[in-house]
């Protein structure tokens, strides 16, 4: 049996629905669960709800639907939540260029983890890796899964400009910048795909949930794969797979 | 009105409406206007819907040519607006008649102003939005702060009538001061400081300080002291909560803030407080005082209820009048002020020569000069191309004239207001 959520006041016209205070992979899959009920049950007043590692953030229009009806209605569906993972979730494929020009802090990410450059490849684009929640900018996936082995601090001095598409690592954390920023994490290679498009519906290429594998390609796959972005005409690798029992 | 032109851009004057929602879980800002309620007013002066795209100007304004007849409303901080030279009535409809040129004397209360005109701005649709989103180059106008050169579109009206003076009752009409006190409903993480942390919170008087922008205001004070730590793991955020990040100082969130953070948040300020932050100028004094949600839903509520006298007030002046008295906004009615209206406009006859300086709206690199002493140039002609944040775009003549000196070569680092080129009337050459 799994505790009832945690309600928070996130102010007059949000709601925090708190299962947890860890980043744990069962704990992510409540969140999303409930959110994808709530979001079937398309109740009027409930504006936009967001998925965290630990719990969704529910904004409501309290002139519309009022807190004791939205409490009631959170407690009611988190309720009857089957235990478990959505019945579904995609996997998707991440072309990356490791290293040189494109992955600048690969030599020290090797450096610090006693490995050869190849091995971090290896390692960093075997694993695969769960979308806790979007955040920090638009299109931007926290992912969990990264090796320990490969684990790094950031930089001492964040960069004034990450190029959009950099793949870093950042302590236990690894991540792809979805558009040009400063930035603080260690560059291990960089993708020609668009994490983000706001013509594009939805925006965003991922969404909390979704798996992502890293492939290592050289630079004529790599310019390729750009020619094909630059003309909206590139679709990147998705498979839907239903969750085990 | 089918259009804006921008003149001088001012220190930060961008399109906003009511926000971008339905895309936080992609992490993507609400953003928005940082004073709701201020846009809301001001729309409705105008005959928009309330989410209709306005212009949000900070502290210092812009000049802003409208190019013809129309209607607009302006609200929120006093700036000093004037049209033309006359000082613009605030918080009602003001009827433009034949265009006109809106400047802005400076900042006498408040920080923000609404500027609202009948039909709404028409930039394109973003997600849902036109509100600019400046850190990620989003929406708005191009996605960023409106500089000299640019060309807001204006839209076509509905078929509701046009009524100048219309006004917000002035008793509705909000000063702003130096001194706030934010309502604020305590959580989600409140459990995450100590008592005394909490005390320190409620009862200190804290600073605003000049980093603030439309992510967050950020203030200093009596530290407020976490339990253990002030990292948490991310969670969701609201417009409007109150971070404390390691050294005790709070942050309230504001239109553009991030979707997650991973500061504990100890209280949100009350959803009609935050109009009133986002007046609160760099260096006021801010309190908070703690409500429970259920008085400040109540206070939300009495607020939007507020928005639908204005639509009931009578219009208080006949639109034929167009004086006003500058402090209280209070009509000038009376047949001698006349003379009075004449001397204060600004002379425009045939032979009043006008120089205008184009400058650049921030700091950036000279890519090339595009126009020689001498030139004569229509509007829009680009005068200089200016790279600034990995873009570069022309800097275009505001208005059609000859080009007097050119201040700048290719190559040159310019600041962000630097003169870039002189203007001049196409006739001011021939005496």
């Amino acid at each position: 049996m799994v505790p009832p959520p945690r309600l928070l006041q996130a102010g007059d016209s949000a709601v925090v629905v708190e299962f947890g205070d860890a980043i744990d992979v069962r704990v992510n899959a409540r969140v999303r669960v409930l959110q994808r009920a709530l979001a079937a049950g398309a109740c009027r007043g409930i504006v936009e709800s967001v998925p965290t590692y630990r719990s969704l953030i529910v904004h409501y229009d309290p002139m519309v639907l009022p807190r004791e009806a939205l409490e009631a209605l959170i407690t009611e569906t988190a309720g009857r939540l089957p235990e478990g993972s959505p019945e579904s979730f995609r996997t998707i494929e991440i072309p990356v260029m490791y290293g040189g020009e494109a992955g600048p802090d690969l030599a020290d990410v090797a450096a610090i983890a006693g490995m050869d450059e190849g091995a971090v490849v290896d390692l960093h684009a075997g694993g695969e890796y769960l979308v806790f929640m979007l955040g920090f900018m638009p299109g931007f996936p926290y992912l969990g899964g990264l090796p320990a082995a490969i684990a790094t601090p950031r930089l001492a001095t964040p960069r004034t400009h990450v190029p959009a598409g950099s793949v870093g690592i950042a302590g236990a954390q690894t991540g792809i910048y979805p558009m040009d920023s400063p930035g603080g994490w260690r560059l291990i290679g960089r993708t020609p795909v668009r994490l983000f498009d706001a013509r594009e519906s939805p925006p965003a290429l991922f969404e909390a949930g979704d798996r992502v594998r890293f492939v290592p390609v050289g630079r004529a796959a790599y310019d390729a794969v750009a020619r094909e972005v630059a003309a909206h005409r590139y679709h990147p690798d998705v498979r839907v797979q239903r969750s085990g029992p | 009105m089918t259009a804006i032109d921008v003149i001088d851009g001012g220190l930060l004057t961008t399109v906003q409406d009511l926000g971008r929602v339905g895309y936080q879980r992609y992490g993507v800002p609400v953003s928005g206007a940082m004073d709701t309620w201020a846009l809301r007013a001001a729309n409705r002066l105008a005959g928009n819907d309330e989410g209709a795209a306005a212009i949000e100007i900070t502290m210092a304004g812009p000049v802003l040519r409208l190019d013809g007849p129309g209607l607009i409303a302006l609200t929120g901080g006093d700036l000093g607006a004037r049209l033309d030279g006359r000082p613009v009535p605030p918080w009602q409809s003001v009827e433009v008649r034949t265009g006109g040129e809106l400047t802005f004397s400076g900042v006498r209360d408040g920080m923000r102003a609404y500027l609202a005109v009948a039909g709404g701005l028409d930039v394109p649709l973003v997600l849902g939005s036109r509100s600019t989103l400046l850190n990620a180059g989003l929406g708005g106008f191009m996605g960023r702060a409106l500089a000299a050169g640019d060309r807001v579109p204006v839209g076509a009206c509905t078929d509701r009538p046009l009524v100048a003076g219309w006004r917000v009752p002035r008793d509705l009409i909000p000063t702003y001061g130096h001194d706030h006190t934010l309502r604020v409903v305590m959580g989600p993480q409140d459990d995450a400081f100590t008592d005394e942390g909490v005390g320190d919170f409620l009862s200190g008087t804290y600073t605003l300080a000049p980093q603030s922008n439309r992510v967050g205001c950020r203030l200093t004070g009596p530290p407020i002291a976490h339990r253990r730590s002030a990292d948490i793991v991310s969670d969701g955020t609201v417009c409007g909560a109150v971070q404390v990040s390691g050294d005790g100082m709070p942050i309230v969130l504001m239109a553009d803030c991030g979707t997650t953070g991973g500061y504990a948040k100890i209280a949100t300020v009350a959803g009609v407080d935050r109009s009133r932050l986002a007046q609160a100028a760099p260096g006021d004094r801010v309190r908070f005082e703690r409500v429970g949600v259920d008085e400040a839903q109540a206070l939300l509520r009495a607020a939007r209820a507020h928005l639908d006298r204005i639509a009931l007030e009578r219009p208080w002046r006949p639109p034929e009048a167009g004086v006003f008295e500058e402090d209280t906004g209070a009509p000038l009615a009376a047949p001698a002020y006349v003379g009075l209206a004449q001397a204060l406009s600004v002379p425009r006859g045939p032979s009043a020569v006008h120089t205008n300086l184009v400058c650049a709206a921030m700091p950036g690199l000279i890519v090339s000069v595009e126009v020689a002493p001498g030139d004569a140039v229509a509007v829009g002609h680009p005068l200089v191309v200016l790279e600034a944040m990995k873009m570069q775009s022309p800097v275009r003549a505001p208005r059609g004239g000859r080009v007097g000196r050119v201040l700048v070569t290719e190559g040159m680092q310019v600041a962000g207001g630097a003169p870039l080129v002189e203007l001049e009337d196409a006739a001011s050459r021939r005496g």
